[in-house]
C-alpha cells in the first residue's frame, strides 16, 4: 500500500470511525502531563507531546491486574479453587504511540511470549492491539533512541507511522494489520510527491536533532563476570535511593510480583509491577536476601539491561533510549553515563 | 548562592587532607541542566566535582544512616535539621559529623521552570544572587530565583543551619513572616467529604514507586511497613485504599519529625505533593507542643517521648 | 502444564506427616480432582511445582516423590514464611493447587552408567529423595552403577524420612551413610559428624561419578572441597539453588543469577555452570 495523506482535522473524524470497530487510545493531557487513555469522541486526544510520563506498558501489562479468583467457602464446590477471571480482549489500537515505546513492546514481547511459555494476558493483548505511531519531529535531548538500535521515525514495531507535516500527517502502513486499519477508517487519499519528500526529509532532520548518545558496541562481548565484578558500581549506585521510579516510568522493564488479596471468602490473585530496586524482591523467607545492599540492585538493574538481556536474546539492549529514567530519576543516577562505564570496561 | 561552591572545595580538600573525615557526601553537577546530583568524594583529587547552585533540592542526610566512618556533609537549613533528627534518633552520632552549612536562601523548583517553559527545554543555566538564566532552543530567559523557589522554601523559617562545623557564608536573614501555614488552613478549612475528596484526587496517580519514602531522611526504617509481610498491613496493588493507606501511615510516622525539606515532593515522578499531609502534621506539632523538628541535638521530638508526669492521665 | 501456565492445577491434601520432632517440616501427599489433569503431570526427578493456596499465595518447592510412585506427588514443607505457615495448619481432604512440573532437573542421561554420590543436608533432602527412590526403582536400578547416599542432620529427630532411610540402609543395592551433627542417643546405630566429614570419609573416589549435593550453604561450602580434593571436576558436582519465586515460568524476572532463571534454566545447576555466573544467590 502506498503512502497516504490526510488533512489534520480528519484525524478525530477518522478515530470516529475507527472507533466502531476498535477502542481506541490515544495520548491525553491531564494534570501537566501526558498518557494513554481511551479516545473520547469530544477530542481529548493531544498529539502535542515528547513522551508521555509513563510508558505506555501499562496498556498490555497494568500495574495491577486481576489474573484469578477463588472462594474461601469451604463448603461450596469450588472453594478454595482458583479460577480463570473472564476478559475480553476486544481489538485495539494505540494512536500516537512513539516508535521508541512500540520498540520496547518488541523487546519486551520475547520475555512474555517465548517457545515455551506464553503469557496468556500479555500474548492475547498484543495479537488485539494495532500500533499507529507518531515519528517524532523534536526528540528531546534526553532521546537516546539512534544509538539503541531505534529512532525517531523508526518503523520496526508499529504497523502505522505517521508524520506530522505541519497541516497533514502522511499515513504509512507497515503491515497488514495496518492496511486493514486504514481502509477501515477509509484513509485512502494518495501523497504527492512533495509531501513525500517533505517527510524523508524530516525523518533525517530528526535522527540529526538527537544531540544524546550511548556507547554499545563493546557490550556484547564483555563477560558477565568482568562487568559483575567492575569497579565502578559503589559510584554509579551511592546516590541511588533505590526508588521504583526508573523501572516503573522504563517501558523495558517487566517484573512482576503476584499477591492474593481477600475479602471476607472471596478473594482475587492479582498481578502487579514489582521493581529489582526493592529489597523485598529477593528477599527469602527465611530472611536470607541475594541482593540485601543497594549496590546490588542497583547493578542488577544495568546488568538486566546491558549485559544479561543481550546474552540471552541476542537482539541488543533492553533499552530503547526514551531518556524517561534520565529526566525523572530524582538524583540523576542516568543510565547514559553506565553504558559508557559498562561498554569501556 | 552559586559562589558557595568554591568556598564548599576549599573545606572539603582541606578536613580530608588533615584527615577530620575519611569522606565527604555532597552534590556534584548534573547530567542534565538543572539537576545535581549527591556524591560521596573519599580523596582530594576528586574533591572538585563537589559543586553548588539552587538546584541542590535533595536532602543528603538521607545518606548517612548505617554509616560508620567520620563523614564531611553538605547541609543546607532542613539538611542540618535532618542531621539533628538523625542524632537524636541515634541514627549517626554527632562526633562521626563535620557538618558543612550552607546558608540557603531556597532551592529552586525543577518542575516550575518547566511548566514555565512549556513544552521546550533547558540547555544552559546560568545563575547570579538573586536571578536565574535560562537558555534554550530559540530562547533566553532571566528569572527571578524568588518567583520559582520550591513551595515549602518559601516558606522556610530555618534557612541558616541549626548546627554546623564550618559555615560557608555569612548567615542569612530568616523570615519574619509568622505563619507560613496558609496551604494548610485552607485545606483545614473545607467540610470532610471535600477533604476527602482532595485527598483522593491528590494521590490518584500515585504509582506507589516509593521515591517520596526513600527520598526522606526521617523514612530509615529498616523494614517499611508497607513492605512487612507477617501481617501484611497493606496490599501491594494501586488500589486507592492501600495508595491512601501509605501515604497517610507515613505521614504519621513523619509527625514532629518532619523538617518540610521538600525531598518528597522533588523526588516524586508523578508530581505529587505528598508535603501535604506532613504540612499538616508539622502545624498540628507546633500548635499542640510548640516544637518544630530538628532544631536540637537535645530535645526528642514531641510523639517520641515519655514523661511520667505527664499532664494526660490517659497516658500515665 | 496447564493452558494457562499460572493457572494452579486443584489438588486434595490426603496425607500430612509430620517429619521433624521441632515439627516445622511437614510432609503433604497430594492428589489431583481432575484425572485429565494427573494425566497430564508428567514430572522428572529434580523438577519444582508453585504449590498455590488460595488467598495466600505460592511457594517453589521441590517434588519430593518419584514419578515411579503413582497416585500421588509428595512435598516436603518447611515452616518459615506466609505460605508455609499457613499449610502447616491445612488438615488432610483440604483443596489446595499446584502448578507445575517446573524447571529442569538432574541429568539424568549423563548419569547413566555412571556411580551416583547423594549428598544432602537437614531438610534439602526432598528432590534427592525423589532421586533415590527413581533411581532403585526396579525398571531403573541397572541404569546406574553404585548409588552412595550421605545424608545429616543436627540431630536424629530432625532426619527426613528416616524409616525409609532405615530401610535403604539395610539393602545391598546402595550405600547409605546417615549422620547427625550430634546426639545423645547412646544406641544411635549410625554416624556421628558434619556432612563434608563423613563425606570425605566415605567419598573417595570420583570415577565415573557424579555427585548431587544439596544443602543449607555451609555445608556445601565445605562439602565441595572435599569432593575436589578427590578429584570430583565442577561438570561432576549438580546443585539445586532455592531462590525466590513468583511466576515459575521464567517471566516475572526475579529469580535470575545473572541471565539465567533460577526457576527455569535451574534449579539444577552443574558447579561448572555456577562458576561462570555472579556469586549473587
Amino acid at each position: 500500500m502506498s503512502d497516504k495523506i490526510i488533512k489534520k482535522e480528519e484525524l478525530t473524524n477518522i478515530l470516529k470511525a475507527l472507533k466502531e470497530t476498535y477502542e481506541v487510545i490515544a495520548p491525553v493531557k491531564e494534570n501537566g502531563f501526558y498518557s494513554f487513555k481511551p479516545f473520547k469522541d469530544g477530542g481529548n486526544i493531544d498529539l502535542n507531546f515528547t513522551n508521555t510520563r509513563l510508558s505506555p506498558k501499562s496498556l498490555l501489562f497494568p500495574q495491577s491486574e486481576r489474573i484469578f479468583e477463588f472462594n474461601l467457602d469451604e463448603k461450596s464446590k469450588d472453594g478454595y479453587i482458583v479460577k480463570e477471571h473472564p476478559k475480553d480482549y476486544p481489538p485495539s489500537v494505540i494512536v500516537g504511540i512513539r516508535p521508541c515505546d512500540a520498540k520496547a513492546f518488541k523487546l519486551v514481547n520475547i520475555n512474555f511470549d517465548n517457545p515455551e511459555f506464553k503469557d496468556p494476558w500479555w500474548v492475547k493483548r498484543m495479537e488485539a492491539m494495532t500500533f499507529i505511531g507518531l515519528g517524532c519531529n523534536e526528540p528531546s535531548s534526553t532521546c537516546f533512541c539512534t544509538s539503541v538500535g531505534c529512532g525517531p521515525f523508526n518503523e520496526e514495531s508499529l504497523d502505522v507511522m505517521l508524520f506530522d507535516l505541519e497541516e497533514y500527517f502522511l499515513v504509512r502502513a507497515l503491515t497488514e494489520k495496518g492496511e486493514k486499519l486504514l481502509k477501515q477508517g477509509r484513509v485512502d487519499k494518495d501523497v504527492d510527491e512533495g509531501l513525500q519528500k517533505k517527510a524523508d526529509e524530516l525523518r533525517i532532520k530528526a535522527e540529526k536533532k538527537i544531540s544524546s548518545s550511548v556507547p554499545t558496541d563493546k557490550l556484547k562481548e564483555k563477560k558477565i563476570n568482568d562487568l559483575f565484578n567492575a569497579p565502578f558500581w559503589d559510584d554509579v549506585a551511592f546516590a541511588c535511593i533505590n526508588c521504583g521510579t526508573c523501572t516503573f516510568l522504563c517501558p523495558t522493564c517487566w517484573c512482576f510480583d503476584i499477591q492474593d488479596e481477600v475479602t471476607k471468602t472471596v478473594g482475587d490473585r492479582i498481578r502487579n509491577w514489582d521493581s529489582c530496586m526493592f529489597p523485598l524482591f529477593t528477599l527469602h523467607a527465611s530472611g536470607h536476601n541475594p541482593r540485601p545492599e543497594k549496590v546490588q540492585r542497583v547493578r542488577q538493574r544495568f546488568m538486566h539491561k546491558l549485559n544479561y538481556y543481550v546474552d540471552k536474546y541476542n537482539t541488543g539492549v533492553a533499552c530503547v533510549g526514551c531518556g524517561r529514567c534520565v529526566k525523572y530519576c530524582p538524583v540523576n543516577v542516568d543510565i547514559r553515563e553506565v553504558f559508557s562505564l559498562m561498554n569501556g570496561l | 548562592m552559586i559562589r558557595y561552591g568554591d568556598t564548599i572545595r576549599e573545606i572539603a580538600k582541606k578536613i580530608l587532607e588533615e584527615k577530620t573525615v575519611d569522606l565527604i557526601i555532597g552534590f556534584k553537577k548534573g547530567t542534565l541542566p538543572i539537576t545535581t546530583e549527591p556524591v560521596l568524594i573519599k580523596d582530594t583529587q576528586n574533591s572538585d566535582q563537589l559543586y553548588w547552585d539552587s538546584f541542590c533540592n535533595m536532602n543528603l542526610a538521607n545518606y548517612l544512616p548505617k554509616r560508620g566512618e567520620k563523614i564531611g556533609i553538605i547541609a543546607k537549613g532542613c539538611d542540618s535539621r535532618n542531621i539533628a533528627v538523625h542524632i537524636v534518633e541515634n541514627q549517626i552520632k554527632r562526633e562521626q559529623l563535620y557538618i558543612i552549612g550552607v546558608p540557603c536562601k531556597g532551592m529552586i523548583d525543577r518542575r516550575k521552570i518547566v511548566s514555565f517553559l512549556g513544552g521546550k527545554e533547558v540547555r544552559e543555566v546560568t545563575e547570579s544572587d538573586e536571578d536565574i538564566t535560562i537558555k534554550g532552543e530559540g530562547f533566553e530567559h532571566t528569572l527571578k530565583k524568588n518567583d520559582y523557589l520550591q513551595n515549602n522554601c518559601s516558606t522556610c523559617m530555618h534557612r541558616n543551619p541549626v548546627i554546623y562545623d564550618a559555615i560557608v557564608g555569612d548567615l542569612v536573614e530568616e523570615r519574619k513572616d509568622p505563619d507560613p501555614y496558609d496551604d494548610v488552613k485552607e485545606i483545614e478549612g473545607i467540610g470532610l467529604e471535600e477533604r476527602w475528596e482532595s485527598f483522593s484526587d491528590l494521590i490518584k496517580d500515585c504509582i506507589r514507586c516509593y521515591a517520596c519514602r526513600n527520598a526522606c531522611p526521617l523514612c530509615y526504617c529498616p523494614t517499611c511497613f508497607v513492605d512487612e509481610s507477617g501481617p501484611q498491613w497493606v496490599g501491594k496493588s494501586i488500589d486507592p485504599t492501600d495508595t491512601m493507606t501509605f501515604h497517610i501511615l507515613r505521614a504519621y510516622h513523619c509527625t514532629g519529625r518532619c523538617t518540610d525539606c521538600g525531598a518528597c515532593q522533588q523526588a516524586c515522578p508523578m508530581d505529587i505533593n505528598v508535603k501535604t499531609f506532613t504540612r499538616k502534621l508539622n502545624k498540628d506539632v507546633l500548635d499542640l507542643y510548640g516544637c518544630e523538628a530538628g532544631l536540637s541535638i537535645e530535645e526528642r521530638p514531641p510523639l517520641d517521648t515519655y514523661k511520667p508526669d505527664d499532664y494526660d492521665k490517659f497516658i500515665r | 502444564m496447564a493452558d494457562n501456565p499460572y493457572l494452579p492445577y486443584p489438588v486434595k491434601i490426603q496425607q500430612i506427616i509430620t517429619e521433624t520432632e521441632d515439627k516445622n517440616l511437614k510432609t503433604f501427599k497430594l492428589v489431583f480432582l481432575n484425572k485429565e489433569d494427573e494425566e497430564r503431570f508428567t514430572f522428572i526427578p529434580g523438577q519444582f511445582c508453585e504449590i498455590s493456596i488460595a488467598g495466600q499465595g505460592e511457594i517453589p518447592i521441590g517434588i519430593a516423590s518419584s514419578p515411579t510412585e503413582k497416585g500421588f506427588l509428595m512435598f516436603t514443607v518447611n515452616k518459615t514464611g506466609v505460605v508455609t505457615r499457613f499449610i502447616h495448619n491445612m488438615k488432610e481432604e483440604n483443596i489446595i493447587g499446584i502448578r507445575g512440573p517446573l524447571g529442569n532437573w538432574y541429568p539424568w542421561e549423563k548419569m547413566e552408567e555412571k556411580n551416583v554420590v547423594v549428598i544432602g543436608g537437614g531438610f534439602a533432602f526432598t528432590t534427592l529423595r525423589a532421586s533415590i527412590v527413581y533411581m532403585l526403582h526396579p525398571e531403573n536400578r541397572n541404569k546406574f552403577k553404585d548409588i552412595t547416599v550421605v545424608y545429616g542432620a543436627r540431630s536424629p529427630g530432625l532426619l527426613l524420612y528416616r524409616e525409609e532411610i532405615a530401610e535403604w540402609e539395610k539393602r545391598d543395592d546402595i550405600n547409605v551413610h546417615i549422620t547427625v551433627d550430634a546426639t545423645d542417643d547412646p544406641n544411635w546405630p549410625y554416624n556421628i559428624g558434619f556432612v563434608p566429614t563423613v563425606t570425605e570419609q566415605k567419598i573417595t573416589t570420583s570415577e565415573d561419578s557424579y555427585a548431587l549435593v544439596c544443602g543449607p550453604p555451609i555445608m556445601i561450602k565445605f562439602t565441595q572441597p572435599v569432593l575436589e580434593k578427590v578429584g570430583f571436576t565442577p561438570e561432576q558436582i549438580i546443585m539445586s539453588l532455592e531462590m525466590r519465586m513468583k511466576c515459575g515460568i521464567g517471566i516475572c524476572g526475579r529469580c535470575n543469577i545473572g541471565d539465567k532463571y533460577v526457576c527455569k534454566d535451574g534449579p539444577v545447576f552443574s558447579l561448572a555452570q555456577l562458576n561462570e555466573l555472579p556469586k549473587e544467590y
